[in-house]
């Protein structure tokens, strides 16, 4: 399906749920609004509720090829954007010099030809058409690249001195993350759709892990996802997200359980809780006991 | 669109701005050009093209759904409107020596240099009206930058580690011929700085103050300091203390903190900081400055574990007690005593002599003098 097909936020929906997303009719209007308007999709939400993978299910579905561009402190427009391949702009020199070339300007035209420009996310992105555009954790970029990537997504061109303005045909579909540990700036929030993910509801997670690992029985689903929302609701450093939900239960059917017993539990509790600090405030003092109220009521 | 629906939808995204949403005309644009693809009729459409485009903040979120309520089901959800209380405003300083007479000029008079070196020292809880503005205005110009560490970004120096792609566009400008050797270094910038600023009833002769030191702060150190207040509830104040202007951003800052003059938990304070933003990486790396007197009402146990958590995720603490510059204070209330164990630098803030003192903490000189 392209992007012109969608019709409505519920077959925007219908789509990522053939793809194995389940969203909610937030989180598939912010996307159908995305698709329609040409905006970048700005997501918040804690860790592990599923900004990333909607990005890629996105592409999945739009049977587009996902580029990603993980941001940290530091980044800048050579390692987002483009850099030119100077070795083999080098290399290109000598040959030219060994054979004896005496046309110089067209030599130097040659040296920034296309082919040795080497595209860097963003503008892999723009020559890409249709893609998704992944921004991962922009919040960990510093504020000169956040301003350098607003210039990028008001006009979707970018501009190579030597070659000219090259012009997405269509723009990507831009999904943008944010994990708020520090403030991004309002002017590039304000071309975005802003969308705050929240942790899924008990039927939804439980749906999400049966689309997710069809291994996994029913009974041990609910039991995960019923653990899971617990956990959230206990005064954790990490309440798990649907990631690790996920990956709890996958460690559980590998070991080939059916049943979640807080045996069990107590033994693969590492792959839900990645703070001794939590996972003794879950055990409790009295070993698997606090384990057994997470659990009852399965 | 209806000429209706466009005045309806303008009409709700005036209600969002007034009670304090980013409801800017150009989010306006983006929540009707929202609207044409969706159906105008069905309130959850509605619903949503509003709270995407007018949206930026999930603290923006429940004051959307408050406006929502009230504007389009007249359910009245009045935005809580309380009185702040009274900010200390600065009064229009005359010229030293300039003419015209009534008393509070001069009062005014007075503020001339070797007068300032006498405001220094005093304590700002026992400053008359003048003073008090005369110290803000000075504290307005403090520069509090925080201390640097090293980027990961690159400049161009003369020497340090070679930089292959300027090198080589060197060597391509001369024909291929390597004859210059470029280099580059790390860059420096400033550290986070994050101040929690104590707003309980015992801290507010110096919230004030404490406040305009934030502002002072923020506008040294631009987009990397986060201001938040304590009280009974955490207040994120970053927004509110961009103003240039230090009492525009002081009347945002008072408007927005609930719980001025309450008590103080600062334990959990600090765990829903921590939780909310620090451990996500506020912290990490910062250096952290806990304005506050350390009357914990709540359990000290928490604070000090909260004090632990942040002692690890921070680069530097600094602690500034108001009434540590009381002759005799020792830190003997419960919240204090479990605080102090967790802080690089333990120091008064109570005057201007005292927040210069905090200034050059927060950049970084005098280390390590928590316990001196």
């Amino acid at each position: 399906m392209t992007v012109d097909q969608v019709g409505s936020p519920a077959e925007l929906a219908g789509l990522l749920d053939r793809h194995g997303y389940l969203c909610d009719e937030g989180l598939a209007t912010a996307c159908f609004l995305a698709l329609r308007m040409g905006r970048p999709l700005f997501l918040e939400g804690e860790a592990g509720v599923g900004k990333t993978e909607l990005a890629k299910t996105l592409a999945r579905g739009l049977g587009a090829p996902l580029i990603r561009l993980q941001c940290y402190e530091g980044l800048d427009a050579s390692q987002a954007l483009y850099d030119w391949d100077f070795p083999r702009q080098l290399l290109h020199l000598r040959a030219a010099e060994a054979a004896g070339v005496s046309d110089v300007s067209r030599l130097e035209g040659e040296l920034y030809d296309r082919r040795f420009l080497l595209a860097r996310p963003l503008l892999q992105a723009l020559e890409t058409s249709p893609s998704v555009l992944l921004v991962d954790e922009l919040d960990r970029a510093d504020d000169e690249f956040e301003a350098f990537l607003l210039e990028v997504l008001s006009d979707f061109t970018i501009t190579v001195p030597e070659l000219g303005t090259i012009r997405a045909e269509r723009p990507p579909v831009v999904v943008v993350t944010s994990n708020r540990t520090r403030e991004v700036h309002d002017a590039l929030k304000r071309r975005c759709l802003y969308h705050w993910l929240e942790h899924p509801s008990f039927d939804r997670e439980v749906a999400i892990i049966r689309r997710r690992l069809p291994d996994a029985a029913e009974r041990l689903a609910g039991q995960v996802a019923r653990a899971a929302q617990r956990m959230r609701e206990t005064d954790l450093l990490k309440p798990p997200g649907v990631a690790e939900s996920l990956d709890w239960t996958e460690a559980l059917v590998a070991l080939g359980v059916r049943d979640l017993d807080p045996g069990t539990a107590a033994v693969t509790l590492g792959a839900v809780l990645k703070y001794r600090e939590d996972q003794q405030r879950v055990l409790g003092g009295g070993g698997a006991a606090g384990l057994e109220a997470l659990l009852d009521g399965g | 669109m209806d000429r209706d629906v466009t005045e309806t939808m303008v009409g709700f995204a005036r209600t969002v701005r007034a009670a304090g949403g980013a409801a800017d005309p150009e989010r306006v644009q983006a929540m009707l050009a929202a609207l044409d693809h969706l159906d105008v009729l069905d309130p959850r459409d509605v619903y949503w093209a509003g709270r995407l485009t007018l949206c930026a903040d999930p603290d923006d979120l429940a004051r959307y759904d408050r406006c929502f309520a009230a504007y389009f089901t007249g359910a009245t959800a009045r935005a809580r409107r309380g009185t702040p209380p009274v900010v200390v405003r600065r009064v229009p300083v005359a010229e030293p020596g300039g003419r015209g007479g009534g008393q509070e000029q001069q009062g005014l008079e007075a503020a001339t240099a070797s007068d300032v070196e006498v405001l220094r020292d005093r304590d700002v809880a026992r400053l008359g009206a003048a003073e008090r503005a005369e110290v803000a205005r000075l504290i307005a110009l403090l520069d509090a930058g925080a201390e640097r560490r090293r980027s990961r970004r690159f400049a161009p120096t003369p020497t340090g580690r070679l930089d292959p792609a300027r090198t080589v566009r060197e060597t391509l400008r001369r024909g291929g011929e390597t004859s210059l050797l470029r280099h580059r270094s790390h860059r420096t910038r400033p550290r986070r700085v994050v101040l929690i600023v104590d707003v309980s009833g015992s801290m507010s002769p110096y919230a004030d103050a404490l406040l305009r030191f934030a502002h002072a702060a923020a506008r040294s150190g631009g987009r990397d300091v986060e201001v938040f207040s304590a009280g009974t509830r955490l207040t994120r104040l970053t927004r509110e203390l961009r103003h240039r202007d230090p009492d525009a951003a002081m009347a945002a800052a008072s408007a927005a903190i609930p719980d001025w003059s309450g008590g103080t938990r600062l334990g959990e304070e600090l765990k829903e900081f921590l939780d909310r933003f620090g451990q996500r990486g506020l912290a990490r790396g910062a250096v952290v400055v806990i304005a506050s007197d350390g009357w914990e009402r709540g359990d000290a146990g928490l604070l000090g574990a909260q004090m632990a958590r942040l002692h690890r995720l921070a680069h530097r603490v600094v602690w500034a007690n108001p009434h540590k510059a009381r002759p005799g204070y020792e830190p003997l209330t419960a919240g204090m005593a479990a605080a102090l164990p967790h802080v690089d630098d333990f120091t008064s803030g109570h005057s201007l002599a005292a927040l210069e003192e905090l200034a050059r903490l927060v950049a970084g000189a005098g280390e390590g003098r928590a316990h001196a």
